[in-house]
């Protein structure tokens, strides 16, 4: 029953992102708290639902976000493949691993966005657009990295303790 | 392995189940439970946007003491320029009245009628410019109401829930409002952009715009009243070879410090796409 935590926590930090985190802008970028989220919960060892959390949070998002919802779920669960790839290689640095996850993740999340809005006919002008926001938005989700992978540890051993051995 | 197989089958089960279940309760199934969920939701949403705005406020506040001085000498110069010219003004005021009672007859719509709502968030994509607001289609809100402030125009109801609403603002770059230049006596479409920008295109090259020109909604099209206040124009930039010049636009609106919004709950707006032939 623990692994349902991840529906308080995705709708609180989709509740954070809206209200807070979107309001405090560097240039015009802004922080993912979702995003940078499922890196650090993804990252973690021995967890098994990091798929569904970047599932939840990816419909979640794309509910409440005008941006077509399939942007932000491919975007999270593409951060979940590259963490845990990237779990598998560089385990031992787990910090190195969670700060290359958000960096690629934002990327990849403005990119698609950009891809995509432009699609759907919205003129985004390509080096105004990484300059202002996506810049910006990967140094603000790098600064979240460190607090956010610190809490999601403490969670991932509430969720699934360490084996006792005698 | 299949143990392993069975927990995943299992927590997917789950999720689905509580997807569906939130999915169910948004979409007004659930009645009262939904509701007071939903409630619930949105109070908590709003709790955390009332107590960031007073820390952002208290944050802020110490800071901008000598830039409001300086902004209240400005105020009491103008005011007092305004002063005189509502004098001038005062004396137009008979003619008016008698224009007004014949404009009156011809008037079809009536008064609006408002809705006050509090902005509890912002579209979390950087590139949009949509804000959320606590009052949703328990309240009679629908979808294409325009939103105001006593300042002027700020967009209309793009997507509505039970209890809470988004709001796509006129500086979102796939905005699209068609303005009057009240000066120049000639039509414009105002467009937002992905800085948040707002320009006007589809001026006529022979017409002469200046700076300081108030911009209002023509109500062309039925997606907004006419008359709304959108903002000044700033500058203009013509270039022979074009065949429309171009202005930019400072809003009266400050959309980033948005926090309560009026919605005009009696306008209908008229969907033309059918008219447009499909290709």
């Amino acid at each position: 029953m623990r692994h349902l935590i991840a529906i308080p926590i995705i709708i609180l930090s989709v509740q954070l992102q809206l209200s807070i985190v979107s309001r405090v802008s560097l240039l015009s970028g802004v922080a993912d708290l979702p995003l940078v989220l499922l890196a650090a919960w993804a990252l973690q060892d021995g967890v098994e639902t990091a798929w569904h959390w970047a599932l939840a949070a990816g419909l979640l998002v794309g509910f409440v976000s005008a941006i077509p919802v399939f942007v932000p779920l491919i975007s999270y669960l593409f951060v979940v493949l590259i963490a845990q790839l990237l779990q598998r290689r560089v385990w031992q640095t787990p910090l190195l691993a969670m700060f290359v996850v958000s960096l690629i993740g934002t990327i990849f999340l403005y990119l698609f966005s950009l891809v995509t809005l432009s699609l759907f006919g919205i003129s985004l002008p390509v080096s105004e657009s990484l300059g202002l926001f996506a810049l910006p938005g990967m140094l603000l989700n790098l600064l979240l990295a460190i607090p956010m992978f610190a809490i999601m540890r403490d969670l991932a051993r509430w969720v699934y303790p360490l084996p006792e051995f005698e | 392995m299949r143990n392993l197989f069975s927990r995943t089958l299992q927590t997917t089960i789950v999720f689905l189940i509580a997807a569906g279940i939130i999915a169910l309760a948004l979409g007004g199934y659930f009645g009262p439970v939904s509701g007071a969920f939903s409630r619930g939701l949105v109070n908590l949403q709003a709790w955390f946007s009332s107590r960031f705005v007073a820390v952002q406020d208290m944050l802020t506040a110490p800071r901008d003491v000598a830039s409001l001085r300086e902004r209240n000498a400005e105020l009491e110069a103008e005011v007092a320029e305004l002063q005189a010219q509502v004098i001038q003004l005062q004396q137009q005021v008979g003619e008016t009245e008698i224009l007004a009672a014949l404009v009156d007859f011809s008037r079809a719509n009536p008064e609006n009628t408002y809705l006050a709502a509090a902005v509890i968030g912002r579209d979390p994509s950087p590139f949009l410019h949509y804000v959320i607001i606590n009052r949703g289609s328990n309240d009679e809100i629908r979808r294409g109401m325009p939103v105001v402030t006593n300042q002027g125009l700020v967009g209309r109801v793009d997507a509505v829930i039970a209890d809470a609403a988004r709001v796509q603002l006129i500086t979102d770059p796939a905005s699209n409002v068609n303005v009057r230049l009240q000066n120049a006596e000639t039509e414009a479409s105002l467009v937002g952009s992905v800085t948040g920008d707002l320009s006007l295109e589809l001026i006529p090259q022979d017409i002469t715009i200046e700076g300081g020109d108030l911009v209002l909604t023509s109500g062309l099209g039925g997606g907004y009243p006419s008359d709304l206040i959108v903002g000044q124009v700033m500058n203009t930039r013509t270039r022979e070879s074009d065949l429309f010049q171009q202005a930019t636009v400072q809003p009266v609106v400050d959309f980033n410090r948005l926090q309560i919004v009026l919605i005009i709950v009696n306008f209908t707006p008229v969907d033309i796409s059918p008219l447009f032939p499909s290709p």
